[in-house]
């Protein structure tokens, strides 16, 4: 195992979460924001009554989808290649990019504009292709303000989620010669509107992601508000589209049941602005789809993780994520931040994003948002098995793990625990009970110590209810207070 | 083995049993009064809806509009806009409708529980002229109206080669400080004219 080191990426998420909250002041604000598209959420969800069946369908048909991963992927290949697409597959990330940096010597790009893929953020694209010469423009407003301030998105759905307007207007002053200090969203989207633009009409390709690929038609279908990949791809006669193998869906009839979720569960909107079905190149063009594995057939093998392919990346877990709102996009260090970043991320690379699971209250409030049915929060919670197992754990943990299984394995040592607990802790300096020893004290008030355990509680009640005479709905009230 | 053949072969490997597919029958939302639930819809993500008789009216009121006093340039692919100058058939080279100012066009359908309008084509010239132009009208008889996805699919039926687009109000983000700015890079806006007949 490496030693602890001072950047914040190495030390894991608590290190890297505790530099963003010592700005406790925008890291309330963000908490608020993020709540706030939640509960946008909450309405438009609850504006359908068949919500919960159209979550049951599409988890019905990812599951599906992914255990006959191998046909629909053939069957995909087959009828977009009978539009005149030309299929790529790759296994990794480097081959991902040296396909699409051989796509781009071969028309002479040189300059490339994007719209919004997780997949390539995860395969590092952009630096790669710059490396050889091409200038790549993000084009989704809020990934161009993170792309020039040299920083990766903080969220899937909104890039830009940790900056405030004054950041933007900072970052716009300095390379896109906006007023110095002007901050007003709509007159620094304006300005950006010029830029890209310039950028559009000046490339040579379009690069798009795919929100879903159709086995059956052969189609592919993108969603944006802001319309930024079709103007990307309207223009160029190169369009690349670079797809997860997980992206299938085998009817265009499924697609109902997506787009139904997709944009309600990211955002609270009943529909993108945008969901554009692309069946082939345009007349005179042409439209390369790059199929990318990069470590999902091994999530795909395993049991336990193999829903974490359902995801549309709609970023509803991490709206609701109390440790995501607190806690900002980049302390997860990883591509996909949040309650689904927690395990994709450690999936494939468990050394690096070994803190990621333990990022998480296991409140289940992930589980209970996600559109596809993720168990989320069970996943978390088995995956910090497998990074016991995998010895991943750091001593102090695993040192306090065996302790406590130890008492909690002898009833008489945890209620005698208990006891003493209740007696002394009252009576102790503030000091002892509030210092780095224990992580429960910070920032907030411990409970009082109550006067009884809930066993001598429990025992009182019985004792009570058994010496008067007892109603069936005096023992059911009480049955239900003890559970 | 290809890449392609390793990552089948890799899948294949690990045979899993295959759950069945749900079928897509609902019951789904519908709506008693499909053309107010549009309206209503097409307000809420940004675009405005204007119920008029016939597409003469529509098109009386569009010349009507602020957006055509001041446009310069004009593609419709209906007749009977006397401000269209615009001819797609002889754009080779989309680029050169950088400075289109409107863009008239027929939807095939709407869909009441989001607003958004099915529009297809297949030359480079449409396609680009429905995103590069400054605002966007939309035509749409009332009795195109569907009233879920379920039922926009069910219409499409067999995608062929081509593009289709659900425009669903114009351009937009929040991607400042959650403002919602209208006018991304698409449309800075999508008036829509809902044709009580189709004539």
């Amino acid at each position: 195992m490496s030693h602890a080191s001072h950047k914040p990426h190495d030390a894991g998420h608590p290190a890297a979460a505790n530099a963003f909250i010592a700005n406790h002041e925008r890291a309330q604000w963000h908490d608020k924001a993020l709540w706030f598209i939640r509960e946008k959420r909450d309405r438009a969800a609850a504006s359908l009554p068949e919500w919960e069946t159209l979550r049951n369908h599409a988890a019905a048909i990812k599951a599906h989808t992914i255990a006959n991963l191998p046909q629909y992927l053939e069957k995909f290949e087959a009828n977009a290649q009978r539009m005149g697409v030309k299929v790529h597959w790759a296994q990794n990330a480097k081959e991902h990019n040296e396909i699409v940096l051989g796509i781009l010597q071969q028309h002479k790009v040189q300059k490339l504009v994007k719209s919004k893929s997780m997949l390539t953020e995860e395969c590092h694209l952009n630096p790669f292709l710059e490396e050889n010469g091409i200038e790549v423009i993000d084009t989704d407003l809020g990934e161009r303000i993170v792309q020039l301030r040299e920083e990766p998105p903080s969220h899937i759905v909104l890039p830009a989620i940790h900056l405030k307007k004054q950041d933007v207007g900072d970052t716009f002053a300095e390379h896109l010669g906006t007023k110095p200090g002007a901050d007003d969203p709509q007159y620094l989207t304006e300005a950006a509107r010029g830029h890209l633009r310039e950028k559009f009409l000046a490339a040579h390709a379009g690069l798009t992601g795919v929100n879903f690929a159709i086995a059956e038609t052969g189609g592919i279908v993108v969603c944006t508000n802001e319309g930024n990949a079709d103007l990307g791809v309207a223009l160029p006669q190169v369009h690349i589209a670079s797809m997860g193998i997980e992206k299938l869906i085998p009817r265009a009839a499924d697609l109902a049941v997506f787009v139904r979720l997709l944009a309600r569960s990211a955002t609270g909107q009943p529909i993108t602005t945008y969901t554009s079905h692309f069946h082939g190149p345009r007349p005179g063009g042409e439209l390369h789809i790059v199929i990318v594995d990069n470590g999902r057939s091994e999530i795909r093998e395993s049991e336990d993780f193999r829903r974490s392919l359902n995801c549309i990346r709609c970023g509803a877990c991490m709206n609701t994520c109390p440790v995501y709102r607190r806690s900002g996009g980049h302390s997860y260090g990883s591509t996909v931040p949040g309650p689904i970043g927690s395990i994709l991320s450690p999936a494939m690379e468990p050394e690096k994003h070994k803190t990621l699971p333990f990022a998480c209250s296991l409140c289940g409030s992930c589980t209970d948002v996600c559109p596809v049915k993720i168990d989320l929060h069970h996943q978390l919670l088995t995956f910090r098995r497998e990074l016991a197992l995998k010895n991943l754990i750091p001593w102090t943990k695993r040192l306090s793990m065996k302790l406590l299984s130890f008492v909690m394995a002898r009833a008489w040592l945890f209620s005698l625990g208990g006891k003493l607990m209740r007696m002394i802790v009252p009576k102790l300096p503030r000091f002892m009970v509030y210092n780095r020893l224990n992580a429960w004290g910070k920032q907030r008030e411990l409970p009082p110590m109550p006067p009884q355990s809930f066993r001598e509680l429990y025992a009182i009640r019985k004792h009570v209810a058994a010496a008067r005479p007892q109603p069936a709905s005096v023992s059911q009230a009480a049955s239900s207070d003890a559970t | 083995m290809n890449v392609r053949d390793k990552i089948l072969a890799k899948l294949r490997e690990h045979p899993l049993p295959v759950p069945p597919l749900p079928g897509h029958e609902g019951p789904w939302l519908t709506y008693a009064d499909k053309a107010a639930q549009f309206s209503t819809a097409l307000g809420t993500v940004g675009g405005q809806a204007v119920r008029v008789a016939s597409q003469s009216e529509a098109l009386s009121h569009l010349a009507q509009l602020p957006v055509m006093a001041s446009a310069r340039r004009v593609v419709s692919l209906l007749p009977g806009v006397d401000q269209a100058n615009v001819n797609l058939a002889q754009v080779a080279d989309p680029h050169v409708l950088e400075d289109v100012d409107v863009t008239v066009v027929k939807g095939l359908f709407g869909v009441a529980e989001n607003g958004a309008v099915w529009i297809t084509d297949n030359t480079a010239a449409l396609r680009a002229s429905l995103f590069i132009c400054q605002h966007l009208v939309i035509l749409l008889p009332e009795a195109s109206l569907v009233d879920n996805m379920h039922q926009a699919y069910e219409r499409i039926g067999a995608f062929g080669p081509g593009f289709g687009v659900f425009v669903a109000g114009p351009s937009k983000t929040a991607d400042i400080e959650q403002s919602l700015v209208i006018g991304a890079h698409g449309a800075r806006s999508a008036t829509l004219y809902l044709l009580q007949n189709d004539r």
